[in-house]
């Protein structure tokens, strides 16, 4: 079960008071209207899977509820850092080569 | 039968507490003190199991956790029976009733022995691969008999008397074995100031060193635990808990310990039996030891075959000896133990057989001057006997070319005791995905690097003695203690006489004069009874990967989790391949460590707080008046209240027809409500619902549909505005929370610069929903506002005093009636609903439930999220065009994805009404359609039911469901084949049964 801090309570809680909600970064177009399908179908269905460094969004469900995102290791489940929606992760958490795709959401 | 194997002194059982059990019917004693297993030995029991292919008798191996054959049923009555307890780890006590779990339906005769017989050479491995696969419909049958020959034990088939907790707890450091390394790190952490639990599996604290002769500090070297002990006792954050498995080492360091408070003192207490505790360690040391490798062997699974350290355990700590005339076989000095254990008990020792050739450590000289035969470069490779030992064959080995010289000796024995050397205990390190790593020093794999706060010690970690495990015990403590930032207590090391050895050899197969495919039996496994010849064909047939070989020959799949026989199994794996035992490395353990009982793991969370149970404000009226329940989510909602002797049907039926004619009363409570606010929810309410809410006003209420990003309809529910910046909206019952969550996660992901603000208030308001032409007369009687058509419009609200209490009444209604939705604060609940029935009689005011609700609603066409929906569909294919407002200046969430080409299709599954034929004949939910019955096998679907019922009032039967391109097929025909052979014709109809104009609503 992992420990997982909140950066909202500023606290390590428990596993059983998150929930996940998928990967992180994935910001909505702000004209749906002009996507493609295909481009539409990016945004909704595909999502990275990588095995080590992995940004996510979490939600403090049975807390704050407030969602927040982590930079976890797929492989160890080791948590880096815990930031704010919105922001950038300070240390590890941006994979070489995919900064660029990253957009502020 | 007396203990013949109880040693007149020695040991820490109590000769003063004789304790009287049943091993298969038969009475026996042994003492307070004794394990289940030392009991049995003691009273000269060889025979305790029958092996899982082969039936072969099979005896005692070990002294711990790590035991193979001695699994046991335990209880005395059916409600207190226990499975798979390891003799070796069950406390004796009085009265103790103990049965074989294998062998079925004897030990001495059973089926699969005389399966064995019949098939000759029977089974190989991969044999339920080979044998069992064909017919493949047949492997339920075989799997039947399978699992009951294979004795896995059985649970009570009676309620268990017992009560089982658990308690989360947080340390700074949880020290996992209470050995030396153990007690050391927990005596200098605790010295240290830290917050520590040390859990032992054991009775007591002391592990290796309680069946010991060495000195530590001039004691005994229990005499130096017993004082340890005593000093944590008195340290105020030290928990020590003894009986205490830590079975699972999960991440982030968090461990389950399986404590078992009375298993000692027998079933049923009245106390708590079990406890699982759950904690989160800032530091976790691993001090869990090492388990003692048996070695390979020809009959080595014959009772009498046993473990050098478990002879050594049953000798010194027991007061048992497990024989009369020992063999000991041994690659390493630790062997030399039990041989000189056993003569100083006073019985004969016949020889040592070291695998090594020359070796002159402490223990072999020891040995030598005791006058016990040394055979060297030597090994056993063959036992004899029938169910136990009765002499062993010698034979000179070379373990370069693996063989075995001619030429072999024979010598009379009843016991052979074998050390391979010890196996690390790493199974707590490899729970959190880490894979052990070999230790060529060790000769085994000892815990990898990880990434949480953890450390080893002592013999998990390759200590080879106790000096050099209480080193690291200190070692770890020190370094935690200084990472906790604590001051580090000075505490120094005992002093230990030290023991010169001589070097251990890598051998864990003994050659047989025949290759191994063509000797005896040589055991690797013994409770899945998997053989070297075993591994060895596994790999010829092209099995490499040590987990291939795992599955296919079922190493190390038992309730042992291959604790003596994984490293072997390896070993020779890797010997098969040419390859090193790293090359190979090892298969995964996972939690649990050793098995644990259901009721440890439900703890309190049984019987009514399983789950939690949500109630309305109105229950105890419910309860009173006969409702019959339906669970929705965790809420229990009235289903139906029968009156005496109706039928559901029946009362289905009559609660249809008086809310139709007359009035009827729904407790519509658990519906989610969400309480909207700011200056932004409007414009929020507009992103998140398919339809416009720009000009909703103040008063007015309006249905709405969700979708998700795909387009797909997901939930709906009326939402009304209270004032211009304030909303409550509605959700089904089921979908309220995952709608909030929803809404929150677009609100402060995406649309933060939005300022609202949203609540749960569904436990705070009672609803109910009276419906019917008499709605209106009846609430005149208990409220204070104008109801008239002109004032109290269809899709209001107002704000009301009913029966004296203020409310919120809602026009609006989900049955095609005139309806009032009244909603109190829900302590107000019942006295408001009691009050409706205390002036409803003269109107025939009847309640109904969800089942009547569900009917109404058809009737009318209405849709029920999640029953005539399921994630693939959207407004468009429900019909519900009027629902979608695709001019609203924001992208709502859902009008992208419904624009994809696939959605707007003209041949999509559309939801349409269904009217069978006969009219008596209600269709199954979810029967397939298909347009051309005559068709062939496999027949075109076009679509299912989804809704469907008698309707009483209409008297026939109505439906709804799927039809591709139903909307533009009305009139036409669709067939039902359902599985019976019966083949139901429905015309495609409207959704909407009855009152399509609005006006029974509309009034």
């Amino acid at each position: 079960m992992l420990h997982i801090h909140c950066p909202h309570c500023g606290e390590h809680r428990e596993e059983d008071e998150f929930h996940y909600k998928g990967q992180a970064h994935i910001a909505r177009p702000l004209d749906p209207e002009s996507c493609t399908d295909e481009q539409w179908g990016e945004y909704l269905y595909f999502r990275d899977n990588p095995r080590g460094l992995h940004r996510e969004v979490w939600f403090h469900s049975a807390g704050c509820r407030k969602f927040f995102n982590v930079v976890r290791d797929t492989q160890t489940y080791e948590i880096h850092e815990s930031y704010l929606i919105g922001t950038q992760p300070a240390g590890r958490g941006t994979p070489d080569g995919d900064s660029t795709e990253v957009q502020a959401s | 039968m007396t203990q013949i194997n109880r040693l007149a002194t020695g040991g820490r059982v109590n000769r003063d507490r004789p304790l009287s059990f049943k091993w298969r019917g038969k009475t026996l004693t042994g003492y307070e003190g004794d394990t289940l297993a030392s009991a049995l030995l003691a009273n000269g029991v060889s025979v305790v199991a029958r092996s899982f292919k082969y039936s072969r008798p099979r005896g005692i191996v070990a002294a711990g956790a790590e035991e193979p054959n001695a699994i046991m049923q335990l209880g005395a009555t059916e409600a207190t029976q226990i499975p798979n307890v390891r003799a070796t780890q069950q406390a004796l006590y009085d009265g103790l009733v103990a049965a074989p779990t294998s062998g079925w339906p004897s030990l001495r005769f059973d089926l699969m022995g005389l399966v064995g017989q019949v098939a000759g050479k029977a089974m190989p491995p991969g044999f339920y691969y080979k044998t069992f696969m064909f017919p493949q419909s047949f492997w339920m049958t075989y799997e039947k008999f399978i699992r009951r020959a294979a004795g896995f034990g059985r649970a009570p088939r009676e309620r268990d008397p017992d009560q089982y907790d658990k308690v989360n707890q947080h340390c700074d450091v949880l020290i996992v074995g209470g050995g030396p390394a153990g007690l050391m790190a927990a005596l200098v952490a605790a010295k240290s100031g830290a917050r520590v639990i040390i859990a032992d599996e054991q009775e007591e604290f002391g592990g290796q060193l309680l069946s010991s002769h060495e000195f530590i500090d001039g004691r005994s070297a229990s005499e130096w635990v017993a004082s340890v002990v005593e000093e944590l006792v008195l340290c105020e954050d030290v928990q020590l808990l003894s009986r205490s498995t830590v079975n699972g080492y999960h991440d982030h360091n968090f461990l389950t310990i399986h404590e078992r408070l009375t298993d000692h003192l027998g079933s049923n207490h009245g106390s708590v039996r079990q406890r699982l505790h759950r904690v989160r360690a800032k530091w976790v040391v691993l001090a869990t030891g090492a388990h003692e490798r048996p070695l390979v062997f020809g009959n080595n699974d014959l009772p009498g075959c046993m473990l050098c350290s478990a002879v050594s355990t049953y000798i010194n700590r027991y007061g048992v000896i497990p024989g009369q005339r020992l063999v000991v076989m041994t690659s390493n000095d630790s062997g030399y133990q039990a041989a000189i254990d056993w003569q100083q008990a006073g019985r004969e020792v016949v020889a040592v057989v070291d695998t090594r050739e020359g070796a002159q450590g402490d223990l072999v000289n020891a040995a030598r001057a005791r006058g016990i035969t040394i055979f060297q470069g030597s090994g056993v490779i063959d036992v004899k006997g029938k169910s136990r030992v009765q002499a062993v064959e010698v034979a000179k080995i070379d373990v370069e070319s693996h063989s075995a010289r001619q030429g072999t000796q024979q010598l009379v024995c009843d016991t052979v005791a074998t050390s391979g050397g010890w196996s690390p205990v790493v199974h707590l390190s490899s729970h959190t995905g880490r894979r052990p790593v070999w230790n060529p020093d060790v000769l085994g794999f000892v815990p990898a690097p990880t990434t949480e706060p953890m450390l080893v010690a002592g013999a998990a970690k390759g200590a080879k003695d106790t000096s050099e495990a209480l080193q690291q015990g200190r070692e770890v403590a020190l370094s935690v203690a200084a990472d906790l930032g604590l001051v580090t207590a000075a505490v120094s090391l005992p002093s230990t006489t030290s023991v010169e050895t001589s070097v251990p050899m890598a051998i864990f197969h003994i050659p047989h004069t025949k290759p191994t495919s063509r000797a005896p039996k040589q055991f690797v496994d013994f409770q899945n009874d998997v053989t070297a010849a075993g591994i060895e064909l596994s790999c010829r047939e092209g099995f490499e990967s040590i987990e291939h070989v795992k599955r296919y020959t079922a190493l190390g799949f038992g309730t042992d989790q291959g604790k003596l026989g994984n490293i072997n199994g390896l070993a020779i794996a890797a010997a098969a391949q040419k390859k090193s035992i790293p090359e190979v490395g090892t298969t995964m353990f996972r939690p649990n460590y050793t098995p644990i009982s259901f009721g440890a793991m439900a703890g309190r969370d049984c019987g009514t707080l399983f789950d939690p149970e949500r109630y309305t404000a109105m229950q105890p009226w419910h309860v009173e008046n006969g409702a019959m329940f339906e669970d929705v989510g965790q809420w229990k909602r009235p289903w139906y209240f029968p009156k005496s002797g109706e039928t559901m049907a029946q009362a289905v039926n009559r609660e249809c027809v008086a809310t139709r004619e007359s009035v009827g009363i729904l407790d519509a409570s658990t519906l989610g409500k969400i309480d909207i606010q700011g200056p932004d929810a409007r414009e929020f309410l507009g992103r998140v619902y398919t339809n416009a809410w720009a000009k909703l006003a103040p008063g007015r209420c309006r249905y709405g549909l969700m979708c998700g990003e795909d387009g797909m309809v997901f939930d709906d529910g009326v939402t009304s505005c209270l004032a211009e910046n304030h909303f409550v909206m509605t959700t089904t019952t089921g979908g309220a929370a995952r709608v909030l969550e929803w809404l929150e996660f677009y609100h402060q992901t995406e649309w933060p610069e939005l300022e609202l603000y949203m609540t749960s208030v569904t436990d705070q308001w009672a609803t109910m929903t009276l419906s019917g032409p008499n709605s209106r007369d009846l609430l005149a009687k208990v409220t204070d506002i104008d109801l008239s058509p002109a004032h109290f419009k269809y899709m209001d609200w107002h704000q009301a005093t009913v029966a004296g209490v203020p409310a919120r009444v809602f026009r609006i209604s989900f049955t095609g009636e005139l309806s009032f939705e009244i909603n109190v604060q829900a302590n107000y609940g019942l006295h408001v609903w009691q009050a409706l029935f205390d002036v409803g009689a003269d109107f025939n005011l009847t309640p109904y439930g969800t089942e009547t609700m569900h009917v109404l609603r058809a009737e009318k066409g209405f849709i029920i999220a999640g029953q005539d929906t399921d994630g693939s569909i959207t407004p468009y294919d429900l019909g519900m065009a009027w629902a979608v407002s695709s001019n609203k200046p924001f992208s709502f969430i859902g009008k992208r994805g419904m624009a994809r080409a696939d959605c707007v299709r003209d041949d999509r599954k559309q939801w349409v009404g269904l009217k069978t034929k006969d009219p008596t004949v209600v269709l199954p939910e979810g029967a397939q359609g298909v347009f051309d019955p005559s068709a062939s096998i496999p027949m075109p679907m076009v679509g299912h039911v989804t809704s469907s019922y008698w309707s009483e009032n209409l008297g026939r039967s109505i439906a709804q469901g799927y039809v591709k391109g139903g909307l533009s097929r009305m009139g036409e025909s669709v067939f039902y084949p359902l599985a019976d052979g019966a083949m139901i014709e429905a015309e495609i109809c409207s959704p909407v049964f009855i009152d399509p104009e609005g006006d029974r609503q509309n009034v």
